[in-house]
């Protein structure tokens, strides 16, 4: 990985000292190794702090909008999975596709220290990624993990390691395919009679606390000004005002980014109380791949949606909704 | 019971003036026909229709007026479109008086004052103004200078005119922004107004209105040699509990609701310049 | 200093919900927030950091603060409140606990939140050491002794036993009521345990972190530092940090209209969201720059202005590990706390 990383920084100086980019948008080291975040480099004494590692999980795509905005070219490094998104950003024009320049950057697979402490490790301090494991040393000791245990949800459902679109890549070594079956945790929901589903679903969806992050960190959620933050729109709202309400926020928003959700999984990514928001938005890619063919948002910067051209053979309300809860 | 801080008073509105066409002035008794409660020139109140929601708003009326409470309201916003389609008879709610006032019974006494005020800014210093004529002799002499877009902005004109003109050692001046039919008086905005009239620099002055307004007007006053300890004016931020609790009304360290709204330039100069 | 054995801590839990209302951190959907107490709870003491703080005991995300009815022109105010029961809140860590005292200041501050103060008087509050300190704890920076949190009660708990201290007349009184479930003793073990989880907190990563500056007097040049900039660029502008800090205090009021009249109700509120400071014509804090800038300045100099120089941080570390982007408090002490830096 640590060739990765140099390539990319080495490739990120090139661009921005011959002024080719104005920025390049990555991710910058943190305090532990584990923790780097999103950042903007502008001068090449800047990017000394640039890192690229195993748990740069973070979709860049949408810091686009904002930055495709500036003057000047941008330069960013994108997953295989974040490529969809970069497509459907730019489909729905938030990002000006000229000003991007898009470096398509290897991907093994990223790592959630949210898992490693779950596994009961706390205190970690430092993590060590070697070709088929981590090894974590925290404050009370050493374990060794395989990568598998500890991805991050959603590279166990990695949609593959094709860039979508891309400029250039940086691919130095073979990137694993992961073959999981993307549907079956809907599956398992859809199993369940109503009562338990809704029971599912009310004991998790109780545990936000609308901070929002979901939200803000959703490429798909590119509203200049979202309804819920809207005073005139007459549902504003910062809290739930009643335990039905935390439920139609999320539920709002997955209809809203149906047929737009590229699913990158960084709703759930971020959640500060592990909701598996991610259920929700693959439910609506399965009903709508059964109802109108399979389609996958952001493979392409263009064309229509299901849910936004009409065919004769669309599927009828009646085919969508079934009583009995048989298809909620 | 407990005070109750958060909780508001009933008030009814009992007369509804028309000053501009976006300012209108409510007049606010109590459920029992009396003052709501007592207050100082430059505190606030928060009014709410409930429903819409509340709004924190100077009290326009002198705290010597013993028979009930105005407040002059410009529609700008949800709240006070809601608040501008209300009736006469109509119930609000109102708590307060919240925030610091001005110094009338301190800084200001024995002083010339000079107030500046531009469009609905003559709201706060109407009770400050009609406060020092009520105690006149405790003050020096007084200069008013207001502004509006047009005539039909300048807000109590018929007060101004009827009342203020008449009183004695007391100045007004008024001006527009731009010519109109029916209008004989000075034309000009009122920064560049100020720094014609070639004011005393040693009285004691207080500023309200828009941002820029304040800034060229504060300009002005500096380089007629005023001094900031002795400029005030009152800031406007978005406010929710009055009491210095919800958190966003800060600048810097101080809470708008607590601290101010009423602020002197050489205190504003200590804070950030987030306001 | 009384001891109770671990396995019968379900029996004290029993018998002090058997009078009142009990919270406690209990894991619920995978994850652990205080919670009332019921037989069939998963009660999870070993749980260093609930993902919410317990200051929702006093200061709840949502609370309904009265009613009103309209009729005609006329409006009618219903205070909804009842009268607060007393309850115990159980297994406050020692920074949790700190920080009541910083939400004290503010809503016990003159003129006083009622709502807040009913519920802080109704508590009984039962602290627990901390044992297994973690790598996002910085509590030590803010003079906080994790191994002696204090509170109503403090708490102890090893691998066999729970040790229980009262530290003042409530903890007393409800020391009385539970007992007949204790024996004496744990002193030394209690001791042992405090000296060996200080050795790790002083070897902590973030132990050592520097204030020096963060000071009422550098207000103005903290605050025109142009790193900001750089410290705020990967901000999502959500609530994670604030929803999620036990400090955090600001709050919206607004109603609500039902069927049964209209609820005015107060809930947390961010400093970074987009419209926390909107107005209908204007806006103080238009950039996400300077609302992440309006968060650490309070918590670090504004906060420390008004209260004798006490911080609003107490180092749970619970922004440093939910920060969607990693972005946090020790990022901004770090960056400009100590040494200069523009």
């Amino acid at each position: 990985m640590r060739d990765v990383e140099l390539k990319m920084k080495e490739r990120a100086a090139a661009l921005l000292k011959s002024g080719e980019v104005a920025r390049v948008i990555g991710w910058k080291k943190g305090e532990f190794y584990f923790d780097p975040s999103p950042a903007s480099f502008e001068t090449e004494e800047e990017l000394s702090e640039f890192v690229y590692n195993g748990f740069c999980g973070a979709n860049l795509s949408k810091y686009l909008i904002a930055a495709s905005k500036k003057p000047g070219k941008t330069a960013v490094f994108l997953k295989p999975c974040d490529t969809y998104s970069f497509n459907q950003l730019v489909k729905e024009h938030r990002v000006a596709r000229e000003n991007i320049l898009v470096i398509g950057v290897e991907c093994q697979g990223k790592l959630d220290i949210e898992k490693i402490r779950r596994k009961g490790v706390t205190g970690v301090t430092e993590v060590e990624e070697e070709k088929d494991g981590v090894e974590v040393t925290s404050l009370y000791g050493t374990d060794k993990f395989p990568r598998e245990e500890i991805l991050l949800e959603k590279c166990l459902c990695c949609k593959g390691k094709k860039f979508m679109v891309a400029d250039e890549t940086i691919v130095l070594h073979e990137m694993p395919e992961t073959k999981n079956d993307r549907f079956a945790g809907v599956e398992k929901l859809e199993k369940m009679t109503a009562e338990e589903r809704f029971a599912f679903w009310q004991k998790e969806l109780s545990k936000c606390i609308r901070c929002n992050a979901c939200r803000n960190v959703c490429p798909a959620c590119s509203c200049v000004k979202c309804v819920f933050d809207n005073p005139a729109s007459g549902i504003a709202a910062k809290a739930n005002d009643t335990s039905f309400e935390e439920q139609m926020f999320h539920i709002i928003r997955a209809f809203h980014v149906a047929g737009r959700c590229t699913d990158c999984g960084e709703c759930s990514r971020v959640c500060p109380q592990h909701i598996p928001l991610h259920l929700l938005n693959r439910k609506f890619i399965k009903d709508m791949d059964t109802l109108y063919g399979e389609f996958q948002a952001g493979e392409t910067a263009d064309g229509k949606t299901p849910l936004t051209e009409y065919t004769e053979g669309d599927a009828e309300p009646k085919d969508a909704f079934k009583a009995e809860g048989q298809n909620a | 019971m407990i005070n109750e801080n958060l909780i508001p008073k009933i008030g009814v509105i009992t007369d509804i003036r028309r000053d501009t066409p976006d300012v209108k002035t409510f007049r606010v008794v109590g459920t029992d026909g009396k003052k709501l409660f007592e207050h100082m020139p430059g505190q606030c109140a928060m009014v709410s229709v409930p429903g819409a929601g509340e709004c924190m708003f100077s009290i326009t009326s002198s705290p010597t007026n013993e028979e009930y409470m105005e407040f002059s309201i410009k529609k700008c916003g949800c709240v006070t479109s809601i608040i501008h389609s209300l009736e006469v008879g109509q119930q609000i709610t109102v708590r307060g008086p919240y925030g610091r006032n001005f110094p009338v019974e301190g800084e200001f006494r024995g002083k010339d004052l000079l107030f500046i005020a531009g469009g609905i800014g003559l709201a706060p210093l109407r009770s400050v103004i009609n406060y020092v004529r009520h105690y006149r002799k405790n003050y020096g002499k007084v200069v008013v200078v207001y502004g509006a877009r047009s005539k039909d902005d300048l807000v109590d004109i018929e007060e101004i005119q009827s009342e203020w003109e008449k009183e004695p050692d007391f100045k007004v001046y008024l001006t527009i922004d731009r010519p109109q039919e029916g209008w004989d008086g000075h034309v000009g905005f009122v920064p560049a107004y100020v720094s014609e009239l070639g004011l005393d620099p040693s009285m004691t002055a207080v500023l309200c209105g828009p941002p820029i307004m304040i800034k060229f007007t504060l300009a002005g006053l500096l380089q007629l040699g005023f001094d900031k300890s002795r400029v005030y004016t009152t800031l406007e931020l978005r406010m929710k509990c009055g009491i210095g609790k919800c958190g966003r009304c800060n600048v810097g360290d101080k809470f708008v609701c607590k601290d101010g709204p009423v602020f002197r330039f050489d205190e504003l100069d200590e804070l950030p310049d987030e306001y | 200093m009384l001891k109770i054995a671990k396995e019968k801590l379900g029996g004290l839990y029993g018998e002090i919900s058997a009078s009142m209302p009990l919270w406690l951190p209990v894991k619920k959907a995978g994850e652990v927030n205080y919670a009332p107490y019921k037989e069939d709870a998963e009660v999870s003491l070993e749980t260093l950091k609930t993902v919410k703080s317990p200051k929702d005991l006093f200061f709840p995300q949502s609370e309904e603060m009265m009613r009103f009815k309209t009729e005609g022109k006329n409006i009618e105010i219903i205070d909804v409140r009842t009268e607060k029961q007393p309850f115990v809140l159980f297994g406050v860590k020692g920074c949790d606990f700190r920080a009541f005292d910083v939400l004290d200041n503010v809503f016990l501050d003159e003129p006083v939140d009622t709502y807040y103060k009913e519920r802080r008087e109704a508590a009984t509050v039962v602290t627990l050491a901390c044992s297994r300190p973690e790598e996002s704890c910085f509590c030590k920076v803010f003079g906080i002794d994790a191994t002696a949190p204090g509170g109503d009660v403090t708490t102890w708990l090893d691998e066999k036993y729970l040790y229980w201290q009262p530290n003042t007349r409530k903890g007393e009184a409800l020391t009385e009521k539970v007992k007949g479930l204790f024996e004496e003793g744990g002193e030394s073990e209690v001791e042992a345990q405090r000296e060996k989880t200080k050795e790790i907190v002083d070897k902590l990563p973030f132990s050592a972190l520097n204030l020096s500056r963060f000071k009422p007097e550098n207000l103005n040049e903290l605050f025109d530092l142009p790193v900001w900039q750089s410290l705020s660029e990967a901000c999502l502008g959500c609530g994670a940090c604030t929803f999620v800090c036990p400090t955090c205090q600001c709050f919206d009021i607004r109603d609500f209209r039902t069927n049964d009249g209209i609820i005015r109700f107060r809930c947390w509120d961010s400093c970074m969201y987009s419209d926390f400071t909107q107005m209908a014509a204007a806006n103080s804090r238009t950039t996400q720059m300077q609302r992440y800038r309006q968060r650490f300045m309070h918590k670090l100099v504004y906060y420390p202005a008004r209260y004798n120089g006490v911080y609003s941080c107490v180092g749970c570390g619970r922004c440093v590990n939910k920060c969607p982007q990693h972005l946090n408090i020790v990022k901004v002490v770090k960056t400009i706390g100590g040494e200069k830096h523009d």
